[in-house]
């Protein structure tokens, strides 16, 4: 068989027609359900025009959301990392008992609506909730402040990091590490000089891709943020804002950022394939 | 901080590898502080309740029509993804064409695009002046401010799943196999639905199980475009958050932990479905 277009292993004897009328309601579908969305964003971002665009972009409310967004992904992604690793480490190199039941709990959060999510922050937190006495006395704000943002976000992305990494370590084995301890390496040298290489480029998804998510994470964020303007708005809550104000151009210009972070998150996906040769969960 | 190996280092195979007390340490700390504790306070705030308020709020007709919703929409959207997720995994494993590797690498756009951006996205596209809108509303489909509209967020967000679960499969199949079943003189239908499907058949219901998932508990895409009308266009979610910023407490953590109990039940179920259909 010819690597031509439209030639691969399909079914034997399969007529050319019938690929090609495969392949044709497939795009269609993945055109109308992402291309074109893809192209909607940046379209309807720059209808205005380029000087609208950056009058959205460089609002200093959106500046504000911009900050707060950067800092809660600066805060989010290093822990998150910190707990995808010792997980993916845990579940992927030892046996112990209980370990169904942990990995269970790893993925919790994936079926937690985001809401739901948000909510369970502010009945442990808010002005009515259970440590909200105490901590209006001491005057810590939780909800409606960073913090809350912080742990909603947490929570929702937790399990992103580990997902990336226990197939990879699972796959890879732990033959290497063996040998760098019979060679008389310590615990740290091992993990830092060999297992941290082996896992690099997965680790690296992993960081985008949890980025992405913290720094798009919309529902628990919303209910846990309290949407005072310039203040606890990110960028996801203010595109929510100009939208239902009708300022669809300024909406969609903040949302072209994100829409940025997330192609990048992709391009990072394709090259993490490429370089490593192994196709990413 | 030191790691020696941790005393009671069970290693595979009998081997030992540093790093199981720290390791353990961390993720039982996290878990317990990051997710554990707070579900549990949405277990001790349903406990305030009477049964008489627990009941009146979960069987009042607005909060049974957004649950009927927002298990219906996601179930049918799974199914839409699962049908089109294995088009397009087998068309992109078994052909070539320009820009395969493109919409390859596409795919996972949902799972990276916030949902905020993809519901005011869709909505633009889907609305009745929009770029699709246009040419659907005068044939009678209105998608926004529809359950239609619901079924479309929720197949966007959940696109990815079934593909990526098939993906894996379809390339560790040996296409010599279905050679065989051909030379054995099987048509391409009957070597489709017994030889290749089956072998699909666990994989893409993981894929509709995570994409089911997904969509119950999908906020941020849909609400720009489901419009939120009670009892019409309202999922459960929604209904969360508008009791929220009511000030309703108890009536958001029942209405919650009702929907949380019944998804991870039906998750169970499915998952055991699956585990009896590998077997």
């Amino acid at each position: 068989m010819t690597p031509g277009t439209g030639d691969g292993p399909g079914l034997p004897g399969e007529p050319r027609l019938v690929r090609w009328f495969l392949i044709a309601i497939a795009l269609a579908f993945l055109v109308l359900f992402l291309l074109a969305p893809l192209a909607v964003v940046f379209s309807e971002a720059l209808r205005k025009g380029l000087d609208a665009y950056r009058a959205a972009v460089t609002d200093p409310i959106a500046l504000s959301a911009v900050r707060l967004t950067l800092l809660t992904s600066a805060i989010v992604v290093p822990i998150n990392v910190v707990f995808g690793v010792a997980a993916a480490w845990l579940i992927a190199r030892f046996e112990f008992r209980g370990r169904g039941l942990l990995m269970t709990l790893i993925d919790l959060p994936f079926s937690v609506s985001p809401v739901i999510a948000g909510m369970i922050f502010v009945l442990l937190f808010g002005a009515h909730g259970l440590l909200g006495p105490w901590l209006v006395r001491h005057g810590v704000r939780v909800i409606f402040a960073l913090p809350g943002i912080v742990l909603a976000t947490l929570f929702v992305t937790s399990p992103l990091v580990a997902r990336e990494l226990i197939p990879l370590l699972q796959a890879q084995g732990s033959d290497e590490e063996e040998a760098a301890l019979t060679l008389g390496a310590s615990g740290w040298q091992t993990f830092l000089r060999v297992s941290l290489p082996k896992m690099r480029w997965g680790l690296l998804y992993g960081v985008v891709l949890c980025n992405a998510r913290a720094m798009g994470e919309f529902g628990a964020v919303s209910v846990v943020s309290g949407h005072v303007r310039g203040v606890t708005n990110t960028i996801p809550l203010h595109v929510e804002i100009l939208y239902n104000e009708y300022q669809f151009s300024a909406a969609f210009g903040v949302a072209s950022l994100l829409t940025l972070v997330a192609v990048a998150t992709l391009v990072v996906r394709s090259l993490v394939e490429w370089k490593s040769g192994r196709r990413l969960a | 901080m030191t790691a020696s190996p941790a005393p009671r280092d069970q290693g595979r195979r009998g081997r030992t590898l540093p790093g199981f007390g720290l390791s353990m340490g961390i993720t039982i700390t996290y878990l317990t502080l990051v997710i554990l504790i707070p579900l549990a306070t949405l277990l001790l705030k349903t406990a305030t309740l009477t049964w008489a308020q627990f009941l009146d709020t979960i069987t009042a007709p607005r909060t049974l029509a957004a649950y009927r919703l927002s298990f219906g929409a996601a179930l049918v959207a799974a199914l839409v993804n699962a049908i089109f997720g294995l088009l397009v995994a087998w068309v992109l494993e078994r052909y070539r064409f320009p820009g395969r590797r493109l919409i390859d690498g596409l795919v996972d756009l949902p799972f990276a695009l916030p949902t905020a951006v993809a519901g005011i996205v869709l909505t633009t596209f889907y609305a009745g002046n929009g770029w699709i809108g246009r040419f659907l509303e005068p044939r009678g489909i209105k998608v926004d401010y529809t359950p239609l509209g619901v079924v479309v967020a929720l197949t966007f967000v959940g696109l990815p799943f079934v593909v990526r679960t098939v993906q894996p499969v379809l390339r560790g199949l040996d296409p010599q196999i279905e050679g065989a079943a051909a030379s054995l003189g099987a048509g391409r239908l009957e070597t489709l639905r017994r030889v290749v499907l089956p072998e699909l058949m666990p994989a893409t219901l993981t894929g509709l199980t995570l994409a089911f998932a997904r969509g119950l508990g999908e906020y941020g895409s849909v609400i720009f475009i489901a419009g939120n009308m009670p009892m019409r266009s309202e999922i459960t979610p929604l209904l969360i958050m508008i009791k929220l910023e009511q000030y309703d407490y108890a009536g958001a953590t029942a209405i919650a932990l009702v929907f949380l109990v019944a998804s991870f039940a039906l998750l169970l179920c499915i998952n055991l479905l699956a585990l009896r259909r590998v077997k």
